[in-house]
């Protein structure tokens, strides 16, 4: 339990979660990515028929994202406490925006993921398009996807979300790997741009998906 | 030169304390930013004033004693280099400055400028040390080490305690003083011997002084007179890993 309380086993816990959240966002867009070769339905399909492996997965989930989020806000709010009389002027030189609005992005990416499961998992916001079925039976997440994304309201809270993920993973991603001692004064500049690289891989893949619905270049044909 | 000064000015540690405007003028290019002070110390003397406090012994860089926010920047910005060796010509004529304390709440504030740091001695007396046996002297090179960790060994060896990093830190962290120590202790033979037990009960007691959390913003590495690395919280945090693992 001493692990647990110590501030740089805290920062391990964080860095560890961090980077399976990471790994899933990698997963979850390989997954996405399906939509492009028109796999999205049987990919769904797939998913809903091994009901142990799709809950022992969201377990695993909500777990480290309670983890992540536990710890994420403890040591957030430590951090405040610990300069409780602010400077009248204060300039930093190195530290950035990203990584000093990573309790903010973090509690976005959290309203954002719960916006997430009501619309496309439980399918309870816009169920009018939510629910049809294909040609073969499956659940239509096609049709679903795109009929969302063609509303812009939807799509913007989207891409919004995405540059959350984005800034949040810009300062997390070199975190994590300074976090494990994996640093040394030669690759900091390196793992920093590679951070900022992976961050802006992902939001364009993410992304991606509601601009080409928007700009009409992936359609719907019913 | 004529400069616009506004500083914290604190009657003691439970006063709400305040920013005071002070005009210093004919200040020298060649005077160094303390000297500037005094300067205008001496104003505040002639007009009956209670003076401005500010923390200062060697005014040559190495003993780590003084201490001022110039600018929203610990020790004015100027790299590797402390108040006391910042100089007035750095500044222009008609300049506006701010100097504030410290801020951290490890670092309470005693007077004005001055704050309390003995929560970084707190830390080092915690760990930061090596139990050795007296007896008699040893044999300069009974104990051979590598070229590469004694040289890193002494580049952590130059912290000289002053809490910039602390004072710059987002998160008012000691981390980089901590790892400072650390590292110099942690790279010698003599130190190895309680490296595990040092680097938790150090950053235990980092904690329960009130410093907050590292996470990784390296502003400290930034202000650092000494120039002391971020690279050496990697390696405490390499040290810390290292004191879970069962071996
Ligand atoms: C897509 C989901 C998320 C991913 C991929 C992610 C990833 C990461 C990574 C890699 C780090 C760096 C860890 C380190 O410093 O070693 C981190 C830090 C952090 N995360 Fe997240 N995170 C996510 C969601 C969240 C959420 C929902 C919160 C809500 C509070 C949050 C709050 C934080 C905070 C406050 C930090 C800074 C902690 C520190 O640097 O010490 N994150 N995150
Ligand atoms: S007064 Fe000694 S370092 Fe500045």
């Amino acid at each position: 339990m001493q692990f647990l309380s110590s501030s740089v086993g805290r920062k391990i816990v964080m860095a560890i979660t961090g980077l399976m959240l990471l790994a899933f966002l990698v997963i979850h867009l390989f997954g996405n990515s399906l939509i492009y070769v028109g796999w999205i339905n049987a990919y769904g399909e797939k998913l809903h028929s091994l009901p142990p492996v799709v809950w022992a997965f969201r377990l695993v989930m909500l777990c480290v994202f309670a983890v992540h989020i536990y710890f994420g806000v403890t040591l957030a709010l430590e951090n405040n406490a610990a300069r409780p009389a602010p400077y009248a002027v204060k300039k930093n030189l190195r530290a950035t925006f990203s990584g000093r609005t990573m309790i903010w992005t973090g509690l976005l990416i959290v309203v954002f993921l719960i916006y997430h499961l009501l619309h496309f998992t439980m399918r309870m916001t816009n169920p009018d398009i939510s629910n049809s079925l294909d040609e073969l039976g499956r659940l239509d997440v096609f049709k679903m996807v795109v009929f969302s994304f063609k509303n812009f309201a939807i799509a913007g809270v989207y891409i919004a979300a995405m540059m959350a993920i984005a800034l949040h993973l810009s300062h997390g991603v070199q975190s994590f790997v300074q976090t494990f001692g994996l640093n040394s004064d030669k690759t900091i500049p390196t793992v920093e741009k590679a951070g900022t690289g992976v961050a802006i891989v992902l939001f364009l893949g993410y992304v991606s998906i509601p601009l080409v619905i928007i700009l009409g270049i992936m359609n719907y044909k019913g | 030169m004529d400069l616009t000064l506004f500083v914290w000015r604190q009657k003691g540690p439970k006063d709400p304390g305040k920013l005071q405007e002070y005009k210093a003028k004919n200040i020298s290019p060649d005077m160094s930013f303390l000297e500037m002070l005094d300067e205008v110390n001496e104003e505040l003397v002639m007009e009956g004033k209670e003076t401005i406090v500010f923390d200062h012994d060697c005014r040559e860089g190495i003993c780590g004693t003084c201490s001022q926010v110039i600018n929203g920047i610990p020790h004015g910005g100027q790299e590797r280099t402390t108040v006391c060796q910042l100089h007035m010509r750095k500044f222009k004529d008609g300049d506006t400055i701010y100097i504030e304390p410290w801020r951290a709440k490890a670092f309470p504030i005693v007077k004005d400028l001055i704050v309390d740091r003995s929560a970084l001695d707190r830390i080092i007396q915690a760990g930061g040390y090596m139990s050795n046996h007296t007896g008699g002297a040893a044999d300069a090179n009974a104990i051979l080490i590598p070229k590469p960790a004694a040289e890193m060994a002494m580049d952590a060896a130059e912290c000289i305690g002053c809490g910039a990093c602390v004072a710059a830190c987002p998160n008012g962290s000691a981390m980089l003083f901590t790892a400072a120590k650390v590292t110099q202790l942690a790279m010698l033979p003599q130190g190895r011997i309680e490296a595990a037990q040092r680097v938790c009960v150090m950053t235990d007691a980092m904690l329960k002084e009130g410093f907050g959390n590292c996470t990784n913003h390296y502003e400290c590495q930034a202000v650092c007179p000494k120039g002391i690395k971020v690279s050496f919280i990697a390696k405490l945090n390499r040290e810390f890993i290292k004191a879970q693992l069962p071996l």
